[in-house]
């Protein structure tokens, strides 16, 4: 499904809470391997599985993700 | 659909523990305010506590006041400055223990300002005893064995104490899914709106998560919100009032 919007995610925010992992409807996003400078593990959204629906960005307390 | 968080709370980095609610409180507060065209106006008034952390991540012009004494401080704003809109943001140990007080006597005499209490149901700064609104066997690290009701008091619950008053506006809200923080954004943005049209005291209780003192894992201590703090802290709007306007001669 082709869709305008893009999701997009400043990593450098993320504490890694796993609340947007939760409740995703799709199960789109993963936790990466990685870690940002906080040392957190960041999260990561898979394009093909997401439906920009914008739960994320609701549930999200640290503001990480941008739907535009 | 395009959602991106104000600048005014995305601006910097908060301090806040991962999966804490005050991250999503303040989105809320800066998204309705974005909506009614009130940025630029807004006087916020943060208590000591986890949420005076906010005071250097949020760009409005906010004043951190004495513990407790939060709405107090918005009260006194709004009376020399009666056309901004005053917001005290409290957490639950300040509106309900040490600021006991200052709620009460608010709603007594319906000052006009906005009030947002975050209720976690334990003390979060000083790490995690109990509070007053404390569910009944909930174990804290100053009730190891769990609050006992008999000897502790049931949680205190702000609908039951405003009850008599006749307040503008008095509202619960809980940030623990998608729904319900949609919810508590249309109550806050109702709050605004009638604190505006100078009803009164226009209330809001938020029901939060603190992973970190409740050793829980951020989406349990989410989902527990929903199945422990909701039966005994039912949620929906409570009072809603007009207040008439004195005819001025």
């Amino acid at each position: 499904m082709e869709f305008k919007e893009t999701v997009y995610t400043d990593t450098d925010r993320c504490k890694g809470c796993g609340l947007c992992i939760n409740f995703c409807p799709k199960q789109a996003i993963t936790q990466s391997e990685h870690a940002n400078a906080k040392g957190y593990n960041y999260v990561e959204v898979d394009d093909e599985k997401c439906i920009r629906c914008g739960a994320c960005y609701r549930v999200c307390p640290d503001y990480v993700f941008e739907i535009r | 659909m395009k959602l991106k968080a104000p600048e005014r709370v995305t601006w910097t980095q908060s301090g806040f523990c991962p999966g804490c609610g005050h991250g999503i409180a303040f989105r809320l507060i800066a998204e309705v305010m974005e909506e009614l065209g009130l940025s630029d106006k807004l006087l916020l008034t943060v208590d000591v506590a986890c949420c005076s952390l906010a005071i250097e991540c949020v760009k409005y012009d906010t004043i951190m006041c004495a513990h407790g004494r939060g709405v107090a401080t918005a009260i006194g704003a709004k009376k020399v400055r009666p056309e901004n809109p005053v917001c005290a943001y409290l957490g639950d140990g300040a509106a309900y223990s040490i600021g006991m007080a200052e709620t009460i006597h608010t709603g007594l005499r319906n000052d006009n300002v906005v009030v947002i209490t975050v209720n976690n149901s334990l003390y979060g700064m000083t790490g995690g005893q109990m509070a007053p609104t404390t569910l009944p066997g909930q174990k804290t690290t100053s009730s190891k064995y769990g609050k006992d009701p008999e000897r502790c008091g049931m949680p205190f619950n702000i609908v039951d104490a405003y009850q008599g008053f006749k307040i503008g506006y008095l509202a619960r809200g809980a940030l623990c899914d998608v729904a319900n923080i949609n919810k508590a954004k249309s109550y806050i943005k109702k709050a605004f709106e009638k604190h505006m049209n100078g009803d009164g005291l226009c209330y809001v209780e938020l029901l939060s998560a603190c992973p970190t003192n409740l050793n829980m894992q951020p989406v349990k201590a989410m989902q527990r919100i929903k199945e422990e703090m909701v039966p005994y802290f039912p949620l929906g709007e409570f009072q809603d009032n007009t207040k008439e306007k004195k005819e001025e001669e």
